[in-house]
């Protein structure tokens, strides 16, 4: 009984389900504050939600230690990320090449994982962050490259030092992490070159 | 499944097997988080030769979905031997829709041009990269190219183009001159003419740049700062054109040379065929336009 979470869930059409949840991280990524959709359904073990689970299933294999959170770690996710897309799960922050944070956990300072080296700044994370809402929390204000002047966004369920978070990570690059924030099938990326600050009052 | 996936039953969709996808797909995506720098990837044998944009050709593999339209252009023309090939071979393997018009493209793989006409959100430029690296022919070692990348150590490039000015009184780079992404990295354009140069800056599309051979893959994400590296004294400049366009009268354009006999008759045509196309739909003529004449009137 208990393995039916583990060997169901998967996407139904596995290609074009990939591409698609690909082509919507894509273009959030290259547009950071741009809200996406993902259309693609899969359904991971509880806590985890929906749009994460498929954001795993598109982009997390062999190749790409993941880190999850004690509560996921305790979870079937373990086991459906490896039966699915053959993904082993680290408790080393600095192996992950993936991260996921579920609702309403704490999330670890971005520090801890993988920021790239300087000769080779893309071997750093990706940290997938559950989020209540994508809108109506304190507003941000978004500038770099991908936005045309200036996006704004107000994300709900990040911690209190979120700017001063994103602010270091922005301070390191080339290094650094990208973050993909999720609130139900909704997703906003975040990617290190972008500028976050506080909208001034 | 529809019947057009059960006569592809020999491939995966687009080609690639999917773990090849995922794998570039990452990539494409760290590339977009660090704009201009060169993410290396484990670039696949291709049914084509190295040369031919099998980096390209992978990078549109793993982005491209049967909702796109896909256009390919060699030099700017949708009618040369390796745009037609690329593009029979993804109607082949992913039975994608297929277009010559830019406006209608959603995803355009080029070879060494940018479409005279002005890109929009949501459209994604591929580009076919040769040597992606910028400082290769001054500094052939990996390590070093590598290490004065992580220290923004670009002086050698400047030197290259000051010697420019030293042997030719100007900066006589004229195809692949090099970038400077969003005031960090330097970066090689592929060697699109540098006439091209400008458009890269701000655009509104996604830009993507796939090196097979070379096995890197980079990005300029839109609205992204693309400047070309010049001195205060000798500014960038693009070329220009004495005359316009012989077939459709366009000026600011970049036109190719076609020799016409052996007695020295030539004559400058768009390099953009679509372009020139739809200006000559629209009624423009151009001086050697003989034929199309009687039916503009």
């Amino acid at each position: 009984m208990p393995d039916t979470q583990i060997f169901s869930g998967a996407f139904a059409e596995p290609v074009f389900a990939a591409q698609s949840v690909f082509r919507t991280v894509m273009d959030c990524m290259a547009r950071p504050g741009t809200i996406g959709t993902i259309a693609a359904t899969a359904r991971p073990p509880q806590p985890l939600g929906a749009a994460a689970g498929a954001i795993a299933l598109t982009l997390c294999d062999h190749d790409t230690p993941v880190w999850l959170t004690p509560q996921l770690a305790k979870s079937k996710l373990p086991g459906w990320l490896s039966f699915h897309a053959g993904a082993a799960v680290t408790a080393e922050k600095q192996d992950a090449r993936f991260a996921f944070v579920e609702k309403g956990a704490v999330v670890p300072g971005f520090g801890l994982f993988a920021q790239g080296t300087q000769e080779y700044p893309d071997r750093s994370a990706t940290l997938v962050i559950e989020i209540e809402s994508l809108e109506g929390g304190r507003p941000l204000v978004l500038t770099g490259p991908g936005i045309r002047d200036e996006a704004m966004v107000g994300p709900q369920g990040l911690p209190d030092t979120f700017v001063a978070l994103a602010g270091a990570n922005r301070a390191m690059f080339p290094r650094g992490v990208d973050l993909i924030l999720v609130a139900g099938d909704r997703i906003l990326c975040l990617p290190r070159t972008t500028v976050i600050n506080n909208r001034e009052a | 499944m529809t019947t057009a996936a059960s006569e592809l039953a020999t491939y995966n969709f687009a080609y690639l097997d999917e773990q090849t996808k995922r794998m570039i797909r990452r990539a494409i995506l760290k590339a977009i988080a660090i704009p201009g720098y060169q993410v290396p990837f484990a670039s696949r044998e291709m049914p084509m030769p190295y040369g031919w944009g099998t980096g390209g050709v992978q990078v549109t593999a793993a982005i491209l979905g049967p909702e796109d339209v896909l256009k390919v252009i060699d030099q700017g023309a949708d009618d040369t031997t390796n745009a037609v090939s690329i593009r029979a071979f993804f109607q082949k393997v992913a039975d994608v829709a297929v277009t010559t018009k830019t406006r209608e493209a959603t995803i355009i793989q080029t070879r060494h041009r940018i479409p005279e006409e002005r890109l929009t959100t949501g459209q994604t430029l591929v580009y076919q990269v040769p040597i992606p690296e910028p400082l290769r022919f001054l500094e052939p070692r990996e390590t070093e190219t590598r290490k004065m990348h992580a220290l923004e150590e670009y002086g050698l490039m400047h030197v290259k183009l000051y010697e420019d000015i030293a042997r030719n009184g100007h900066i006589a780079t004229t195809y692949a001159y090099p970038v400077k992404v969003e005031g960090r990295y330097v970066m090689d354009p592929s060697p699109t003419p540098k006439f091209d140069n400008p458009k890269m800056h701000m655009s509104e599309a996604l830009q993507l740049f796939g090196a097979g051979r070379e096995k890197r893959i980079y990005a300029v994400p839109p609205f992204t700062e693309v400047v070309s590296l010049d001195f205060e004294d000798h500014p960038f400049e693009v070329q220009s054109f004495d005359k316009p366009c012989a077939l459709c009268g366009a000026e600011n354009v970049y036109l190719d040379e076609v020799v016409l006999d052996d007695r020295g008759g030539r004559m400058f045509v768009c390099s953009d065929t679509d372009h020139c196309e739809d200006r000559r739909d629209h009624g423009h003529c151009g001086t050697m336009l003989a034929y199309n004449k009687g039916a503009a009137q």
